[in-house]
């Protein structure tokens, strides 16, 4: 089954249109910095970008934290979301139950395709910037670390590698969420709004002080923490925790999608 | 092949199937009738596992449902409502991917099974165009085609001939016959009496969640014991006749002797323009066991 839906995910038109729609931002965005030489000041607009006009290697992970807070959940949230009740509102669903296919590995075979979709939209947004960065951006080898101390271009690309798995693992929970609304609703846009909803109540909560005692428990707490990879020696603390809280989300909320799913009746 | 005992299910205050006890006997064309909204397609979700009963027992091919499974599926094919595929891939391509969730054949075998399957239903020679530019004839045959694709035991039919046009409910009623000439019993749920009485040995009706009446199709339209009689002269017939009651256009009158009958009549001058034994239609059967129609709502 799980190689159904991967098969039915790298298939679909709308796979790759979705990625090409989020790639075009961080490639516009290289493209711009490249033609205006105009970078943002170290340490403000999105991480990375300053560095990148020097060393266009970096473009890769300044691609992913662009995409990370906005264009990436969005897309998750749709694919995740319309896992179940897209097939529900096809009505497509009861024939797969019948044929049988378990609900348990139904659903995780869902779950396991929205993760490779994200790995996979991972991986064409990094490929894209890295080719962008090296042939439009700098070509400053020796780069500095968040830290000021250099990076050298070894420890760079094992840096960019883990960077880039924390990006995929972030969205488990996004997709967790989605999933389990998918199986709570009949209208996968319901499941995908539902989705996005929490993601925006967790940014804003972020940004308020009052609601301090609960930002290591949002889940957009730790996305951009990838950053701290890239720190001399690397500060772990907050990718482990992130880790911790992505996988303790797919935990509760895929637990809940199952219990919902399995005594659900199908009458669509 | 399908037995349940005490099936119920509710739906908040509403009881959707009311404690039904279906028998379908291996060999049987089980014609599953009923109006709309009488608690048919809840039944058929109830026997696929779809939906969960309230309560009471279900047993498909000798085995416990919906605990079973997934053993009893995989020699089920089934027809749920209306078909569904993914619309942006051909037929072929949907069925070679349902057919991958849960194979019992090899996956060599997969493409002659498929094309087998297509011929059966008459989609033999259909293109690669996608789904969605089907006819509801064409979705109808495919899902067809998906439920035969593993020779199943036992197929779960739920209004099959919905949206194909007189030539395609023959050759489908053509198929059914020929699938249960080898062995495949057929539970067969249908609102269109025509359609039951030509195909099925055994008929089950259900009523606002009832069932109401539960046996052989010839049974239920064997001769009533009455002769009806055809006469211009019914008042006439009527004075002879002692005990018969006028139709519309003759009379009918009980007896065990139809000849004796007809030589009374003739003697006193009645004109008989056929005289025969009552038989009732499966029409006649089915209205006088089940009341209004379910999406009917009249002013109390």
């Amino acid at each position: 089954m799980i190689g159904v839906e991967l098969q039915k995910m790298v298939r679909s038109r709308r796979t790759w249109i979705t990625i090409l729609l989020i790639n075009a931002l961080p490639t516009l965005v290289g493209v711009l910095l490249a033609l205006t030489d105009l970078g943002p000041r170290p340490g403000t607009g999105p991480a990375f970008l300053s560095a990148v006009l020097s060393d266009g290697t970096l473009f890769p992970l300044a691609a992913i934290a662009i995409v990370l807070p906005l264009f990436l959940p969005t897309a998750v949230a749709v694919v995740a979301g319309e896992s179940i009740a897209g097939e529900l509102q096809a009505g497509t669903l009861r024939y797969v139950l019948v044929r049988p296919v378990g609900r348990t590995r139904l659903l995780t075979a869902k779950l396991i395709s929205v993760m490779a979709f994200v790995l996979l939209t991972v991986l064409v947004v990094a490929v894209s910037a890295f080719i962008v960065g090296s042939l439009l951006l700098g070509d400053q080898s020796a780069s500095a670390s968040v830290s000021g101390t250099t990076l050298t271009t070894e420890q760079i690309a094992v840096r960019t590698a883990l960077a880039l798995a924390y990006a995929v693992l972030s969205m488990l929970g996004v997709a967790a969420i989605a999933l389990f609304l998918s199986t709570v609703v009949d209208s996968p846009l319901a499941a995908a709004m539902g989705a996005l909803a929490v993601l925006i109540g967790s940014s804003l909560l972020l940004t308020l002080d009052a609601a301090n005692s609960l930002s290591p428990f949002l889940p957009t707490r730790y996305w951009l923490s990838f950053i701290d990879l890239f720190r001399d020696p690397i500060l772990w603390r907050n990718v482990v925790r992130g880790t911790g809280l992505q996988l303790a989300y797919v935990a509760v909320f895929l637990g809940a999608a199952w219990a919902n799913f399995m005594t659900k009746d199908i009458n669509d | 092949m399908i037995r349940t005992a005490g099936l119920t299910k509710r739906f908040g205050a509403i009881t959707a199937v009311d404690s039904i006890d279906l028998d379908v006997r291996e060999g049987d064309i089980y014609g599953f009738l009923g109006a709309n909204g009488s608690g048919k397609s809840t039944t058929v979700r109830m026997l696929l596992g779809l939906a969960y009963a309230t309560s009471g027992d279900i047993s498909v091919l000798q085995r416990p449902m919906p605990k079973a499974r997934a053993d009893v599926l995989p020699m089920v094919g089934a027809l749920v409502e209306s078909p569904a595929a993914y619309s942006r891939l051909s037929g072929r391509a949907n069925l070679s991917l349902f057919d991958s969730m849960h194979s019992t054949g090899s996956r060599r075998t997969r493409r002659p099974r498929i094309e087998n399957a297509l011929d059966r239903v008459g989609l033999g020679g259909v293109d690669s165009r996608p789904v969605k530019s089907y006819s509801l004839g064409m979705r109808q045959r495919l899902g067809l085609a998906g439920a035969i694709l593993r020779t199943p035991q036992l197929l779960i039919l739920d209004e099959p001939t919905n949206g194909l046009d007189p030539q395609g409910i023959r050759e489908i009623r053509d198929l059914l016959l020929e699938l249960r000439a080898q062995g495949t019993t057929v539970f067969l749920s249908s609102h269109l009496l025509a359609e039951v009485e030509q195909m099925s040995s055994r008929i089950g009706v259900l009523d606002q969640g009832r069932l109401v009446l539960q046996d052989d199709l010839a049974t239920l339209t064997k001769p009533t014991g009455r002769t009806a009689i055809k006469t211009p002269d019914a008042s006439e017939a009527l004075r002879l006749l002692p005990g018969a009651t006028a139709t519309q256009g003759g009379l009918l009158v009980k007896t065990d002797d139809p000849s004796s009958i007809n030589a009374t009549l003739v003697r006193a001058g009645v004109r008989v323009e056929a005289l025969g034994p009552e038989r009732r239609t499966l029409e006649d059967v089915v209205l006088a066991a089940t009341q209004i129609s379910a999406d009917s709502i009249p002013r109390s």
